[in-house]
């Protein structure tokens, strides 16, 4: 193997890696740190691309002179219509199972087909095209045999911004510093004057925020279209479940792990012999380690 | 004790029900009885392949519009009932029962997915149904019970392999999804390949909505193939081109030949990524034909100046009117008379004159090879002589 070769590969290894960090974020803090399996949360991705896509027409159509920048509007739209539609999702829905966690499965797998129905039926039943900005397509050629996709470096860019910024929330606020209590501890939280209600709703609305900012972003990688939920929500809870739940840092982990599998596996065979081995790694590892590879050592 | 009471009324409610949704049913048909002929439409209007087989359908009840306008079938006015197959193929077979049993349909337009129609075969054959099959697919299958009016293996891939072979290159990458058309087709392909004296420099396979193409991309750099044979399915071809073109690889540099990317799927890939690549079908829009156009400006009235046409739009249309043909020659909807009168029926449809062949079920066929343009629709650069079809090839 040359050297070009080896640094594609390891620059593909960091690629999908801040993809799969970007997908799991909102993941890790609805089900690992909530405990909600929010089997909707490939949709609410799914509905980041529609915003984008809402946005780039209205770009195409009223702001043709702005069309380079209509990412970064993309990208917040996303962000705030997935929040709200998961705050109203928590107040009127996912509240009322917090102590059903088979029911919320059912619940938001039902949901899943329902949204996916309604972008069928209102939006296309076909995939839809998002446009690439210019100045993100094509790559950047690093050296004579190196080039590396500028829409890659883009979304490894948005990950690192993210993963950041969920951190500062989380470890850095008073409000992190709620939620890290009620998720730990919710009676005892609520005893010290925690509003838990309204500290549930927002974390959750969080989650799907960060949901919509992943499917905003990957339009640029792959498809827009009433499945296209479905593409990422398994490979969404094989990161955050091997990463160990209740754990950021697992998540961030597990990701660049199997990132870096998938890379390296895809390299050596075929992509379905490849898919294959890393589940079966994953469960060998699940094996030896049932609550993931952090996993918070706390009595039950 | 209980049980058996829950099981009676169980039984008994059911029988009522069914009796309440049959009964209306049945009126119907008595009245309608004499002046209209039951053809059946069963396609996924739900689910995964919905994205494809949608517009299959409004092909096919474009046709029955225009033939019912025009006086029917010897004087029957074609009754279409529609069925959804909901991508799942055990949905497909229970309502192509419920086509065959209950609705005595004369004949079935439907299916699109290999595995579909695998599905459904057995039923076809024991009830002695009839299906027209309107989608390219992998060959290898005959069944009298189906009409099959697309291309087989042979008219597409060795077609495709042998122009590419003498116009593109002798070094080919494969790479498909993870199922069987795909893997059959690069199967031929391979053999094909051999037989010519090329060389087959990769090959790979993802599952069915895979988006992760940028490790297979780097193998492709690596290899420096001459053609690019590109046997992805469905909305991994989105994946598949964006990522190519941010790679720096396309239509322009590289010769890529898609086999199943068609007008339709460009619409979601978006043109910028396929411009220049190449694909290879039995029919494009843009066919210069009197027959296609006339084809083109019907359905674009009917559903849409924006709507595009594609290889089994124009297949799944042709299909009525060669079932319609064949029972008028054959003076009867019997199943058995109408695949007797198939034999060598010659038809002038939007992709110019094909002919039944005389025993195996499957169409003479022009294989068309095309290239992307920026607006979506393909500049056809090749064009075979009508292909003999052959389902069972020597390989």
């Amino acid at each position: 193997m040359t050297f070009d070769m080896l640094a594609s590969q390891a620059f593909t290894g960091v690629s999908i890696f801040t993809i799969l960090m970007l997908m799991a974020l909102g993941l890790a803090i609805v089900f690992g740190l909530m405990g909600v399996i929010n089997m909707a949360h490939g949709e609410l991705m799914a509905m980041g691309a529609y915003c984008s896509y809402g946005t780039a027409l209205f770009f195409h159509a009223y702001l043709p002179d702005l069309m380079d920048y209509y990412v970064f509007v993309g990208i917040a739209l996303a962000f705030v219509v997935t929040s709200i539609f998961g705050y109203l999702l928590e107040r009127g829905l996912i509240r009322f199972l917090y102590k059903r966690p088979l029911d919320t499965l059912l619940a938001t797998w039902g949901l899943s087909l329902i949204l996916q129905q309604i972008y069928r039926q209102f939006i296309n039943s076909k995939e839809v095209e998002v446009p690439t900005v210019s100045w993100l397509r094509g790559a950047w050629q690093a050296t004579e045999g190196v080039a590396l996709p500028l829409s890659r470096l883009f979304i490894i860019g948005l990950a690192v911004v993210t993963a950041f910024a969920v951190w500062w929330l989380l470890f850095r606020t008073r409000w992190g510093l709620r939620i890290r209590a009620v998720t730990q501890n919710r009676t005892m939280a609520g005893a010290a004057g925690i509003d838990t209600n309204k500290v549930d709703a927002y974390t959750f609305a969080l989650g799907c925020g960060l949901a919509g900012i992943a499917g905003s972003s990957f339009t640029m990688l792959a498809s827009t279209g009433p499945t296209t939920g479905q593409q990422y929500i398994v490979d969404t809870f094989i990161v955050v479940v091997f990463g160990g739940v209740e754990s950021l840092i697992g998540t961030i982990a597990s990701a660049f792990i199997i990132g870096q599998m998938q890379s390296w596996f895809e390299f050596g065979m075929s992509g379905s012999m490849a898919r294959a081995s890393i589940l079966l790694l994953v469960i060998v590892v699940l094996f030896f380690r049932p609550n993931g590879l952090f996993a918070t050592k706390v009595r039950r | 004790m209980s049980n058996f009471n829950r099981r009676d009324f169980i039984k008994t409610s059911g029988t009522v029900a069914a009796g309440a949704i049959a009964a209306p049913m049945l009126n119907i048909r008595t009245a309608g009885a004499a002046d209209s002929v039951k053809v059946g439409i069963l396609h996924s209007l739900t689910g995964t392949i919905a994205i494809a087989e949608k517009s299959v359908v409004d092909a096919e009840m474009l046709a029955i519009e225009e033939i019912n306008k025009a006086g029917g079938v010897m004087g029957a006015k074609i009754e279409a009932v529609v069925e959804d197959g909901a991508s799942d193929w055990p949905t497909f077979a229970e309502k192509a029962r419920k086509l065959l049993e209950k609705d005595k349909v004369a004949a079935v337009m439907g299916c699109y997915t290999s595995a579909s129609r695998k599905a459904v075969l057995p039923v076809f054959e024991k009830l002695k149904g009839l299906l027209y099959y309107p989608t390219y697919y992998e060959g290898l299958e005959q069944s009298p019970n189906i009409m099959y009016t697309a291309q087989e293996a042979t008219q597409s891939v060795i077609a495709a392999m042998e122009w590419l072979f003498k116009n593109k290159g002798k070094t080919f990458y494969m790479i498909g999804s993870d199922y069987i058309w795909p893997r059959t087709t690069i199967k031929i392909a391979k053999v094909t390949l051999a037989r010519l004296g090329g060389k087959l420099v990769g090959e790979g396979y993802y599952p069915l909505g895979h988006i992760e193409f940028s490790s297979e991309i780097n193998k492709i750099k690596a290899a420096k193939p001459d053609v690019i044979l590109n046997c992805v399915v469905g909305g991994s071809n989105v994946a598949f081109f964006k990522q190519l073109t941010a790679a720096g690889i396309t239509g322009k540099n590289q010769t890529i030949l898609s086999l199943a990317v068609s007008e339709e799927e460009v619409s979601g890939i978006g043109a910028d990524n396929t411009v220049g690549t190449l694909t290879c079908m039995g029919y494009f829009q843009s066919l210069k034909n009197p027959e296609n156009e006339k084809f083109v400006k019907a359905f674009k009235a009917k559903y849409g100046a924006n709507r595009v046409t594609g290889d089994t739009l124009s297949c799944g249309y042709t299909s009525v009117y060669l079932w319609k043909m064949a029972a008028e020659k054959a003076k009867s909807f019997e199943v058995e008379k109408v695949v007797a009168a198939s034999a060598n029926l010659e038809f002038a449809g939007p992709e110019g004159k094909i002919k039944f062949h005389g025993s195996n079920h499957h169409l003479w066929k022009h294989a068309r090879i095309g290239a992307f343009r920026p607006d979506g629709q393909v500049d056809m650069i090749y064009e075979s002589p009508l292909i003999e079809p052959n389902p069972f090839p020597k390989l």
